[in-house]
């Protein structure tokens, strides 16, 4: 593994003692990060639709939050959907009822998911394994029957016609320029808060005990307070890229709430390769895709995404840039 | 006369109908109590069992001709063997990994399944009739009750109770549950296990697809009807506790029945009621109400 | 898409230089989004015969005309879902050069397609989407509603039965905009016409055991058991009705939107007598017989529904009015022309489309036959009333649109 040499390396800057990433590491991530930024600057200029580009920095968003649960926290939610599902539904309503400009509905999205994660953690954390897998899932149901029948969600209509509205008060969303501009902002802010959370104390801590987690409870660390932060963080993280989606499409529907959402960010996730940092991005490019392109043979989206799932499952299981890394010989 | 300002008619009514439906839930948990209590795989793909079942009959009918009492036995044996097969293929190499991957495999099996049907057949649902023998219905009062629906009450009650009864007090179920807790020394015995494991999880998925075919002239044979199910079977198998036969037996009646009574006092809640249910039972009694704590 | 850049480069020049806008057909080609449920519920009375119909109806028009567009047609599946239907039209409109949407069943679906095609200045020419909404408060300038809506049908259907001694109502309604519209406006024809409306209950969509909801409908006592649902929810209730004995327990049904299709499906031992209202069939009249026999030869044999018609003879008028004024781009100058132009087809005969952007044409009450009267395949309504085309529709300062004076 790479040697930990904190006062030098790159990547951090609070205090000792911070497991950072040795140089070398820090340094390729450093690297593909800005390669990353590079192709999501320059591709809607070179002439892909913007819009498509945008839709893949939410679910990018939204995968690396999930990975931040079940990578490095080791916790497989079943129930994600009704993070970003409600956070949709939060950012709609604030946006074209309470006319709330477009970063605070955003940021009113991204706090109601975060205490909907809060309330729903607790009630989850106390269970391992499959059970947690499964209250997850019940929780999200009730979530999604709830949006269901709540006369401001709109039922199967969705809550439709929301405003862009102006950035601040000053700039048009409504320009794809702008808006281009306003979730790549999100995107980078977003994944950036995730790298640093993985690479902090708390990170490694939260690696620790998905790694053994009778030994560091030995070792003086409560397990469940931290299952639980990390539980909320990607609850909120979740909630950003839902809150971005709603005022992208200018929509927020019961798709969302879903449990198909929460199975597809599974997917992302298991493809781009669980537990390393740019596999969520990779894994959601891929199945974004994949879904537009595949979009007018119809069912067959279903069949692929099934067929990639029990292939990666099966053989494939370190995912698109876990292969990568592993071959690189460096955690990415 | 009422109760709770309800006339009892209707509570009768609903409750009838909530037994009828769960009647489907306790089969379908059966058949995934079974594959998860002794052979700790999570089954996501039961709801396309499910289906599958249902579109066998709907086959069996329009292209071989076979009427339902035909479809009763056959398509479940097709249907399982196809589980056989998958077990044998795919499933059998994850037994030593986490159960999650199980899960993950399972749920991917789903999705082809489905998308499969879906390409095929549409995604609204196709016609499949009432056996003739059982067209009509009973006047009971304060209902009208078909009597295909009494009849899926009376099959799934004995099906059910069969199943219970030969895993819980036969040798073979016997054999079974010890392979479950120690397959090491039950393969010591002379007893092929991971046969046992793959007939085992046949049997369940055979369950599943006999839900199916009992389905087919009441739901409509389609694509997707399994698919939202499941997540309700699970909330019932959870509840029950995942090991425990009798338990999903009794929590699938005993949901249906609840969710009947909702639908009378408060109807949007109904879908809900489970998982609020589910939700308690795994905070206070993580087993289940059957469960034995592993 | 380097071309559609290059080519508003030259326009922007052209503008500046010119200094006046000037029409044009963009990219050269007239390209037309069939949007429709292709899989689902709904995917039998429009799907793939709609866009049967719009191939159809650009052949007509080319051969009718000699006109010198260039037309194409593409098509896609939005699922019944808001979400996808309105992602697919905005991918369409910006980088794949769709000039317009047409059919969208479904209402919900309608309504998100309509605010895209609005922000964009394109146009939808909806023949299949329900809600009378379409036409009242969420009118736009870039839609134009075709074929029927939930107000023609409750004040159709909805007279009739209750004048027909009717009066007590409960509805089965699909929990959607549809649905809501539906129960709506025919629950305000039943009070109108001295009926009371005992109670509903909402469905969700794609449900197919109604047995809980009939059994609520049945303990009401209602004379008369609405159904505020389409498609395949419509054929599922009829059946799971007569399972359960409602008719046969001195209740009777009264499908609000039933198409041609949903008869097929029940067979006419079940449908008998239902009465419903339809702006159009097949054979109706030499017109309709004549296209209707090309559209059967076209799609297996299977005669076409309202919806179906109205694609065509929408598409047909929306190429009339894009040659008028050759121009496709703006999508309310387009819709401003078919508002001029009057409309003639042999479907639906003489007709216009109002400022609201509502086609008017006369609707017709029909009743499905009994086997013994049906004397040839798809020969399954009687003619019972005609109702005239400025009765049929709802009246133009009721809806609430912002766009009447």
């Amino acid at each position: 593994m790479a040697s930990a040499v904190s006062s030098s390396s790159a990547a951090t800057a609070s205090t000792a003692p911070a497991h950072a990433p040795g140089r070398d590491v820090a340094r390729t991530h450093l690297l593909v990060f800005a390669l990353m930024l590079a192709v999501l600057v320059i591709a809607p200029l070179a002439g892909v639709y913007p819009v498509f580009m945008m839709k893949v920095m939410c679910f990018a968003l939204f995968a690396c939050a999930f990975n931040l649960l079940l990578g490095f926290g080791g916790l497989l939610s079943f129930g994600h959907a009704m993070f970003i599902g409600s956070a949709g539904y939060a950012a709609a309503h604030s946006a074209k009822v309470w006319g709330l400009t477009p970063e605070l509905a955003v940021l009113f999205a991204t706090a109601c998911a975060g205490a909907l994660g809060w309330v729903t953690g607790l009630l989850a954390i106390r269970r391992q394994g499959i059970y947690f897998a499964m209250i997850t899932l019940a929780l999200a149901q009730m979530v999604f029957f709830f949006s269901l029948q709540a006369p401001f969600t709109g039922g199967e209509d969705g809550i439709q016609a929301v405003p862009r509205g102006r950035l601040f008060g000053l700039i048009d969303l409504s320009q794809p320029i702008a808006m281009y501009a306003f979730v790549l902002v999100i995107f980078v802010v977003g994944f950036a808060l995730i790298y640093r959370i993985v690479h902090s104390p708390f990170g490694q801590v939260l690696q620790a005990i998905r790694e053994n987690e009778p030994r560091a409870i030995s070792l003086g660390y409560d397990a469940d307070k931290f299952k639980h932060r990390a539980f909320v963080l990607s609850a909120a993280l979740s909630g950003l890229a839902g809150g971005t989606k709603a005022i992208l499409f200018q929509l927020a529907s019961l798709t969302d709430v879903h449990w198909g959402m929460s199975g597809e960010v599974v997917l992302m996730t298991l493809v781009g390769g669980m537990g390393t940092i740019f596999g969520p991005v990779v894994g959601a490019a891929v199945i974004v895709t994949m879904q537009n392109y595949l979009a007018e043979l119809g069912s067959w989206v279903t069949v692929v995404q099934g067929v990639i799932f029990v292939i990666c499952v099966l053989v494939f299981r370190r995912g698109i840039v876990g292969e990568i890394g592993h071959w690189l010989k460096k955690p990415l | 006369m009422e109760i709770f300002g309800i006339p009892v008619q209707a509570l009768m009514g609903q409750l009838l109908i909530g037994l009828i439906n769960g009647s489907f839930y306790a089969l379908l948990s059966l058949g995934l109590a079974v594959i998860f209590g002794l052979l700790n795989i999570i089954n996501f793909a039961h709801g396309a069992f499910y289906m599958m079942g249902a579109f066998g009959a709907y086959l069996l009918l329009n292209k071989l001709g076979l009427n339902y009492w035909w479809a009763l036995l056959v398509s479940p044996i097709a249907i399982g063997a196809i589980g056989v097969l998958i077990e044998r293929t795919m499933l059998s190499r994850l037994y030593q990994l986490d159960h999650l991957y199980g899960l993950l495999l399972t749920f991917g099996l789903a999705l082809i399944l489905q998308g499969l049907f879906r390409n095929e057949f549409g995604s609204s649902g196709l016609p499949y009739a009432i056996p003739p023998q059982l067209q009509g219905g009973q006047n009971l009062g304060f209902m009208f009750l078909p009597n295909y629906r009494a009849w899926v009450i009376v099959a799934s009650l004995v099906v059910c109770l069969t199943t219970w009864f030969v895993i819980e007090h036969t040798r073979l179920g016997g054999y079974l549950r010890a392979a479950t807790e120690n397959p090491q020394l039950v393969q010591a015995f002379g007893i092929n296990v991971p046969r046992m494991i793959t007939l085992t999880f046949g049997f369940g998925v055979g369950l599943a697809a006999l839900a199916g075919v009992m389905a087919a002239p009441i739901y409509q044979v389609g694509p997707l009807m399994g698919a939202d199910l499941i997540i309700v079977v699970f909330a019932v198998v959870v509840i029950g506790g995942m090991g425990s036969i009798m338990g999903s037996i009794v929590t699938g009646f005993g949901l249906g029945l609840v969710e009947g009574l909702t639908k009378v006092f408060y109807p949007e809640a109904s879908t809900t009621v489970i998982f609020i249910i589910m939700t308690i039972v795994l905070l206070i009694r993580p087993a289940g109400l059957f469960g034995a704590q592993k | 898409m380097k071309r559609k850049l290059l080519c508003s480069l030259i326009a922007g020049l052209g503008l500046g230089l010119g200094g006046l806008a000037h029409a044009e057909i963009s990219g050269g080609v007239v390209k037309v989004g069939v949007l429709s449920d292709m899989s689902g519920p709904y995917a039998d009375l429009s799907g793939p015969g709609s866009v049967v119909a719009a191939k159809m109806a650009v052949e007509d028009y080319l051969k009718a005309t000699g006109s010198k567009l260039k037309i194409e047609i593409v098509s896609a599946d939005h699922q019944n879902k808001p979400d996808v239907g309105s992602s697919i039209t905005r991918k369409w409109i910006d980088s794949e050069g769709v000039d317009m949407i047409l059919d969208v069943p479904t209402s919900s679906v309608m309504l998100a397609v309509a605010q895209v095609v609005k922000d964009k200045n394109s146009i939808m020419v909806n023949s299949t989407g329900g809600s009378s909404d379409m036409t009242g408060k969420a009118c736009t300038p870039n839609t134009v509603h075709w074929t029927y809506d939930t107000w023609m049908l409750a004040h159709g259907t909805g007279s009739a039965v209750v004048k027909s001694g009717g009066d007590s109502w409960f509805f089965l309604t699909a929990d959607y905009a549809f649905g809501h519209a539906l129960e709506k406006d025919t629950s305000e024809v039943v009070k109108a016409n001295g009926g009371k409306v005992l109670g509903s209950v909402k469905v969700p969509l794609g449900t197919t055991d109604f047995s809980s909801f009939l059994l609520q409908a049945q303990s009401s006592k209602a004379k008369i058991v609405g159904l505020a649902n389409a498609g395949n929810d419509t054929i599922n209730s009829i059946k799971q009705a007569s399972e359960f004995g409602l008719v046969a327990g001195g209740q009777k049904m009264a499908g609000l939107l039933v198409f041609l299709s949903d008869i097929h499906g029940l067979g006419l031992q079940t449908a008998q007598g239902l009465n419903l209202t339809e702006t159009f069939y097949w054979d109706l009249n030499d017109g309709t017989r004549a296209w209707s026999k090309r559209f059967g030869a076209l799609h297996g044999g299977k005669m076409p529904t309202m919806v179906q018609a109205g694609v065509y003879a929408g598409l047909l008028h929306y190429l009339k009015a894009v040659d008028a004024i050759q121009e496709d781009k703006d999508g309310a100058k387009v819709v401003a022309e078919m508002k001029k132009l009057p409309t003639d087809d042999p479907l639906f005969g003489k007709g216009e489309i109002r400022v609201d952007g509502r086609k008017i044409h006369p609707a017709y009450l029909f009743e499905v036959k009994t086997p013994a009267e049906s004397k040839y395949p798809w020969d399954y309504y009687k003619l019972v009333q005609t109702i005239p085309a400025d009765q049929a529709f709802r009246p133009l300062k009721d809806g609430g649109c912002p766009l009447v004076k």
